[in-house]
């Protein structure tokens, strides 16, 4: 089976003309890694990935993989394997000459190829299947298909471009935890392009967040949600308030916000006035929306029982506080 | 819809198998059963064989001005087609390049035709060309009313109806597949033969039910690029017209039909077009 390498991009840069969509990032992604490119769209995380892929050329920098320079190399020397977005299957091949493609292009035999591309249906559960065109599919089904078709060059990599997007909401869940289980299993890097947040945190062994072609912060995801840098990671990764102080930013997880009834200041702690604007049962906890005097919007999850001992009401007076400790600068 | 189907395409078609089986002499039709339509085209043609009689090689010649107008078309169609969905990247210039295509369509058929006899003719400009080159002392005589010109002048005709078809096919193929082919390592000809020709067989189908239907029935361009010297299956019918004998025109009209028709039948086993369209 596949041999996991590590992966570095050095000052990987790529222009279209004028505007330079990735600038200089540097990463390294040590082997047998889950790292998710996450950013808003725009921010350079699709060019990066198609970069290390080769379906992009790299205007400056390098990109290694494994002991190799692989800056220069077609798609299919690299020892990586891309997943698309819309997954392009072919649609004229059944579902086992889809995953049989790559072998076949590279003349392996017919029986050798199928019974390979066999192994690979069964590692995603889709043997009953081969046969099926790809239209005959459900997305999910696609979707494994498109990951066997991938795996069969035993990339060293898989690269996958939005590879959730195109499902509905309850077969996203169910898929992420399957990607994270083969991964799991390969032992191989995946790199996961998205721009949710929340599929970054669940799958990720490594976060990378990018914003304008360059990484804004990287890390486990619990380093980047406990620790936002920036203000725009704080807001990307959500979740979190940021409130304007005297000296600078600061960012406050959701649900470690207080919010205390009437306007009286408790002056150990700090506080900012502000008038409650909305009241959003979640289940396990309440959201409560506030704004202050100042205009700013602030969310503080409420945990059931606090809640239900003391309901605020829309449009009542709040002062919101917070444990210092709890607080982070942003730069 | 379907009544102008009935009355334009079932109507006349109806009726030309009806005249097929009357008996006619001279100067008339005679509205009465008989096969003498068919059988006096073959008169004396199961006799003669192994040796082909004049209409069987006539049909012979049609089919082989068929089969090689259809691979030039679909060779040259192709690549044209190919040329302008990949190659070209911007929209506009896709749109300027399929509008410039359609130039030759301005003018009518027979002058298209006509055009290229100044071009091909004993003194015309290549033979005159090839002359003052010293590459040839003697006119070329095959250049004009020949197979060839009659060929070359079919192609001319009837490449744009391979364009049409097979570039429309062309920009629907997703380019994350081409991506996807690289990605598996294929290289240019593999991605073409496993990718891009599979995926545009609808495109080729139907530009081929173009080229050929209108190839079979030809009789304009044979005549007038054949310099009246070259028969073809259309010209059978024109012939029996223009002798009045309706009946035996018919008679071939049904039969042109029915091969041209087994002829699609072939190519739509291989691609369900319905499904494409």
């Amino acid at each position: 089976m596949p041999n996991p390498a590590a992966l570095e991009l050095a000052a990987l840069t790529k222009r279209y003309g004028s505007t330079t969509a990735v600038d200089a990032i540097d990463l390294k992604i040590a082997a047998g890694t889950y790292c998710c490119l996450l950013g808003p769209s725009g921010c350079g995380k699709s060019s990066t990935l198609r970069m290390i892929a080769g379906h992009e050329a790299a205007s400056e920098g390098d990109i290694i993989l494994g002991s190799q320079n692989v800056t220069d190399l077609a798609p299919a020397r690299r020892g990586t394997a891309m997943m698309f977005q819309s997954y392009a299957l072919f649609p004229h091949l059944s579902v086992l000459d889809n995953v049989a493609f790559a072998l076949k292009m590279r003349g392996v035999d017919k029986k050798t190829r199928r019974a390979k591309a066999g192994e690979l249906l069964d590692l995603v559960a889709m043997t009953p299947y081969a046969g099926r065109l790809p239209a005959q599919l459900s997305g999910g089904q696609q979707q494994r298909v498109a990951l066997a078709r991938a795996l069969i060059t035993e990339p060293q990599i898989l690269l996958l471009d939005e590879p959730l997007s195109a499902l509905d909401p309850f077969l996203r869940i169910k898929m992420r935890a399957e990607l994270k289980r083969l991964q799991r299993e390969l032992g191989i890097s995946f790199i996961h392009v998205t721009h949710g947040q929340e599929e970054a945190m669940a799958l990720a062994d490594l976060v990378v967040l990018m914003n304008g072609g360059r990484i804004e912060q990287m890390g486990s995801p619990r380093e980047v949600f406990n620790a936002p840098r920036t203000e725009f990671v704080a807001r990307f990764i959500g979740g979190h308030n940021v409130i304007a102080t005297d000296t600078a930013k600061i960012a406050i997880r959701a649900d470690k916000l207080q919010l205390v009834p009437g306007s009286a200041m408790d002056g150990a702690r700090g506080g900012i006035a502000a008038t409650v604007t909305d009241v959003e049962y979640q289940g396990t906890f309440v959201q409560v929306s506030a704004r202050t005097a100042a205009g700013e919007d602030l969310i503080a999850h409420v945990g059931e029982a606090v809640f239900d001992a003391r309901p605020l009401q829309v449009s009542e007076s709040v002062t919101a506080l917070w444990d210092a400790a709890q607080s982070h600068t942003l730069s | 819809m379907a009544l102008v189907f009935l009355v334009f395409f079932i109507l006349p078609l109806v009726f030309v198998v009806v005249v097929s089986f009357w008996d006619y002499n001279d100067y008339e039709m005679i509205p009465t059963f008989t096969t003498r339509g068919y059988t006096d085209s073959f008169e004396g043609c199961l006799a003669q064989l192994p040796e082909l009689c004049t209409i069987l090689k006539t049909y012979v010649q049609t089919l082989k001005f068929c089969a090689i107008v259809w691979a030039a078309t679909l060779t040259i169609g192709f690549t044209v087609a190919y040329f302008l969905a990949f190659e070209v990247k911007s929209r506009e210039w896709q749109i300027i390049l399929s509008l410039i295509c359609t130039i030759p369509f301005w003018t009518s058929n027979v002058i298209r035709m006509i055009a290229w006899i100044p071009l091909l003719g004993r003194n015309g400009l290549v033979n005159s060309f090839l002359q003052a080159i010293g590459l040839i002392d003697q006119p070329l005589e095959w250049l004009l009313y020949s197979q060839f010109s009659v060929i070359l002048a079919l192609v001319h005709l009837f490449t744009f109806f391979m364009v049409v078809p097979i570039f429309n096919s062309m920009i629907r193929i997703d380019r994350a597949l081409i991506e996807a082919a690289y990605d598996a390592g294929a290289s240019g000809w593999q991605t073409l033969w496993n990718v891009i020709i599979p995926l545009c067989k609808p495109g080729i189908v139907i530009g081929s039910i173009f080229v050929i239907t209108i190839v079979m029935g030809d009789f304009v361009t044979v005549g007038v690029m054949g310099g009246q010297q070259i028969a073809s299956a259309g010209k059978i019918i024109q012939t029996r017209l223009d002798a009045l004998q309706f009946p035996a025109a018919a008679a071939n009209a049904v039969i042109l039909l029915g091969v041209t028709f087994l002829i699609i039948a072939a190519l739509t086993k291989l691609v369900d077009i319905r499904k494409e369209l």
